[in-house]
């Protein structure tokens, strides 16, 4: 055994990008691929498991490396399509448990000192996941796109009083606006009935807001569901047409994932089914 | 895919280490927090209808 790297001297930390288990493709199947930074992706084993790692330099990635990082959103953007390439090669061959975005330790010898701390509950995610992929559902509202519809069937309505049809129109868009989200609440409330018997498990994310969120309308529901590998197409099947006769309400769903919202633990919160 | 959708998972999913993790937990939180300091920062000042 080699001594542990120490980043004051050699500057180089382990980013881990997921764990799997000993003995399954995971240990082989990324070997002469590049992880961050270029360099070569490779395995640190403790026991049953296997951490997917790769060496980073420790001015880029330690506390406030990493805090740089995020803060700049090009950099960010590498950093999150790079972690996630590794982790969908890895899930290609083998269930591997993705970890959470800037996962670094001061080197390989901390990384199998967690492994063996954390062996009991990583294999019972492990155990929990296999074989299984995350979907995405999200609901939008677009109450614009519901006036679009609406105005075209009342043109007839318009008169000869100015006024009186301003006020119309104004009270029509506000009964319209709500009347548009009750609908896709009512339209996000049937996707859990739908799925039923195929998802084993549902998360709820946070609503996607601002200029990241490319799609028109607003995020009203934002879910992920957890369903085996196998049912992804029954999943997908389910859900089709779900939206599409009700104006300003639409439905997307994105993934197969790797199951990144069900890695959690069930006590550290956020991974569980509610 | 999508950056958001992305974020999405790896900044709320993905598994947590609160070993022997080079930053403390509170430094992973604070990570986490600036993270999402990040996105907030980016989007648009327009508040939810509801």
């Amino acid at each position: 055994m080699t001594a542990e790297m120490d980043p004051a001297t050699d500057g180089a930390m382990s980013y881990v990008y997921a764990v799997g288990r000993a003995g399954t493709p995971v240990e082989t199947a990324l070997a002469g691929r590049q992880g961050l930074e270029g360099t070569p992706l490779r395995t640190v084993r403790a026991g049953d498991l296997v951490a997917l790692v790769s060496s980073v330099p420790s001015a880029s990635y330690g506390a406030e490396g990493v805090q740089a990082q995020m803060e700049d959103l090009g950099r960010l953007e590498v950093l999150a399509r790079t972690h996630h390439a590794v982790v969908e090669a890895a899930y290609e061959h083998a269930t591997v448990l993705p970890m959470r975005l800037a996962t670094v330790y001061l080197g390989d010898g901390r990384v199998r000192e967690m492994l063996g701390e954390r062996e009991p509950e990583f294999s019972a995610l492990l155990a929990r996941l296999e074989g299984h992929v995350e979907l995405g559902v999200k609901v939008y509202a677009d109450p614009r796109e519901a006036v679009a519809v609406s105005s075209r069937e009342a043109e007839a309505d318009t008169t000869d009083r100015p006024g009186r049809a301003y006020l119309q129109r104004r009270r029509a868009q506000q009964q319209n606006h709500r009347a548009t989200y009750r609908a896709a609440g009512a339209v996000a409330a049937g996707v859990s009935d739908r799925v039923a018997g195929i998802a084993e498990a549902h998360v709820t994310h946070r609503p996607q807001q601002g200029e990241l969120t490319e799609a028109a309308g607003e995020n009203i529901v934002n879910d992920a569901y957890l369903v085996h590998g196998t049912r992804a197409g029954a999943f997908r099947a389910a859900l089709a047409g779900l939206g599409d006769d009700v104006p300003g309400v639409r439905v997307e769903i994105t993934g197969p994932w790797a199951p990144y919202s069900f890695a959690t633990p069930p006590e550290a919160g956020g991974g569980e089914p509610r | 895919m999508a950056l958001v959708d992305l974020l999405d998972r790896l900044l709320n999913g993905g598994a947590v280490l609160t070993g022997d993790l080079v930053l403390s937990i509170a430094e992973v939180d604070l990570v986490h927090i600036n993270l999402r300091a990040v996105i907030r920062s980016i989007t648009s000042d327009e508040p939810s209808p509801w």
